[in-house]
């Protein structure tokens, strides 16, 4: 066999193993969410299995998950639209204009990247005690909005740096005002960037758990918070752990695979493209 | 010159930019600086929710005293440090490695099926990437006993003692940020302009001189980026090692924001948890700052 042969054969093996121990712990959590629990608990653990749907039956019969589930839907859709909704227009600016102060402005949406969740959570949890809006939706939407608009503002922003100034030098010979040139012109042209940012702002708040876990108590608990809420007691409902986390990892997969070529982008503030 | 004059008529009421980033602006105000702020005010005073018979007292430095006098405040920052060590070379090396299959031509389909997967880590919610790793090195029935197994060794009880513990927890940081890594390299292989690499591909067959002398230059960037911003990670680090472990056995895999949350809602003296708080908020500015120097140089 050719070196370049062997080459070949051994480059598909390697992406096949890359491949493979990805998605495995993925793989491994939706088939066990297929098990019957004596399955589960066989040892060594198996392969090959007759598949149960008594797990997902159970997680859509049990209110608390299907609360949980609408809780974060509520509180992902709205956050990210109110970061979208604040942040357009904050782009727009930093996109378009010259001004004192515009770098550390920028620097300060940057820096709420870094931030750790706990430095928040701790004030918050106390101001919420004291104004009555613990456990409520309201507290965990407007939390939400300090991770999810800086990175609307930062890929917004990326977006509308490339829109042509010639289009808006145009409509500005029309007579159009500096809103109208955000509103017709940048905004519809933006939307890409805008889409992009907030399937970020879904994924990131969907995925949270730390402010979910101090800011609620019962009524508004979240996906994330439910399923680590099974973690107690002496036999674990593996079954039903596993088939909540799938229902959990499914939509935010699936968003992500949309935006994949965004990934690094997302991640890292745009630093690499 | 010419770039001053045009500033002086821009087209615009001086007070434009104001309007338009008057709502993001105040919003992050009262929800982030604000209540930093009452963080602030919070670790100068004695505010156990436990004890409240007294009122919140002002305690002055106190808090900060007995935070930097705690020994476990700097157990945790140095396991902390000591996660870090571990696992950013490993999804350093993992991810260069993985890059360059990604780059490397031919097989084209693999390659996208490998690309795409990547993605699926990183989207998996971090809470639930500690349920599996429950499930995974569970001692009885995880699968990972049955890989060692595989090679011969003696099933393990991973979770139930500190070194396994804290090896289980660096595996699945291992395997959900790997992909970080190997897709910044990816995009900087891809910034090599195609005539450079095919040039140097005709003046040499050895890939380490490639990798070095060409390849390089075009992954520090990236690189730096993923330094930085994973230590700010590690720093945030919570959901999926809570969920895991909880930051046992003992206290073998609570890190930082582990033990500040402890102290915080399981001690419930949110005083003395403002003020490791706010110094861990210090540590991570600094982090912003030099990423931000080093990154968007060009907006300043």
């Amino acid at each position: 066999m050719s070196p370049r042969v062997l080459g070949r054969i051994l480059h598909g093996v390697a992406l096949l193993l890359v491949f493979a121990i990805t998605v495995f712990p993925f793989y491994w959590m939706v088939s066990s969410s297929f098990k019957t629990q004596t399955d589960l608990l066989a040892s060594p653990p198996v392969w090959v299995f007759t598949p149960t749907l008594t797990n997902y039956a159970d997680v859509f019969a049990d209110e608390k998950v299907t609360r949980a589930v609408v809780n974060s839907l509520i509180v992902a859709l709205c956050s990210t639209a109110l970061s979208v909704v604040l942040g357009a227009p904050a782009a727009f600016a930093l996109a378009r204009y010259d001004f004192r102060g515009k770098s550390d402005l920028w620097f300060w949406f940057i820096s709420n990247r870094f931030i750790s969740p706990i430095v928040l959570a701790l004030p918050i949890y106390i101001l919420a005690l004291q104004i009555g809006l613990l456990d409520t939706h309201l507290v965990l939407i407007l939390v939400y909005i300090t991770f999810i608009l800086p990175i609307v503002v930062w890929i917004t922003t990326d977006q509308f740096r490339s829109i042509p100034k010639e289009l808006e030098e145009a409509a500005r010979l029309e007579g159009a005002s500096q809103f109208d040139i955000f509103w017709r012109i940048y905004l519809p042209l933006g939307i890409p960037g805008l889409a992009v940012s907030a399937i970020f702002g879904f994924i990131f708040s969907w995925n949270e758990l730390l402010y979910a876990l101090v800011l609620t108590r019962r009524d508004v608990q979240t996906a994330p918070v439910v399923a680590t809420s099974f973690m107690s007691g002496y036999e674990l409902p593996w079954g039903k752990i596993m088939a909540t986390g799938t229902v959990i990892v499914l939509p935010v997969t699936i968003f992500a695979l949309l935006v994949s070529r965004h990934m690094v982008r997302g991640l890292t503030m745009g630093a690499t493209k | 010159m010419a770039e001053t004059t045009r500033r002086t008529r821009p087209g615009y009421a001086r007070w434009t930019p104001f309007w338009f980033l008057a709502p993001a602006v105040s919003a992050l105000f009262v929800i982030g600086i604000y209540p930093t702020l009452f963080a602030l005010v919070t670790s100068l005073r004695q505010y156990n929710l436990t004890r409240t018979r007294d009122g919140f007292p002002f305690v002055g430095l106190a808090n900060y005293q007995q935070v930097l006098t705690d020994s476990t405040f700097w157990q945790t920052l140095g396991r902390t440090g000591e996660f870090f060590v571990v696992v950013m070379p490993v999804e350093v090396l993992l991810g260069l490695g993985i890059a360059l299959l990604l780059h490397r031509p031919g097989l084209s389909f693999l390659r996208a099926l490998a690309r795409v997967s990547l993605v699926v880590p990183l989207a998996t919610t971090y809470a639930v990437v500690g349920l599996l790793g429950r499930l995974i090195f569970n001692r009885d029935f995880g699968v990972a006993n049955a890989f060692i197994g595989v090679f011969g060794f003696s099933p393990f009880d991973w979770l139930g003692n500190p070194t396994g513990a804290f090896a289980a927890i660096c595996i699945m940081d291992v395997w959900q940020w790997t992909p970080f890594c190997a897709l910044i390299f990816l995009s900087g292989l891809s910034m090599v302009p195609v005539e450079i690499e095919e040039a140097a591909r005709l003046e040499t067959t050895s890939k380490t001189a490639l990798l070095i002398h060409v390849q390089l230059p075009y992954l520090l960037p990236g690189f730096t980026a993923m330094l930085i911003l994973r230590s700010a990670d590690v720093l945030k680090l919570f959901d999926a090692v809570f969920t895991m472990t909880r930051g046992g056995p003992g206290a073998a895999t609570e890190l930082i924001s582990i033990y500040i949350q402890r102290v915080g809602f399981r001690v419930f003296d949110l005083g003395v948890a403002s003020a490791q708080a706010l110094l861990l908020l210090v540590l991570t500015i600094i982090l912003a700052r030099v990423y931000i120097r080093f990154f968007y140089r060009e907006i300043e």
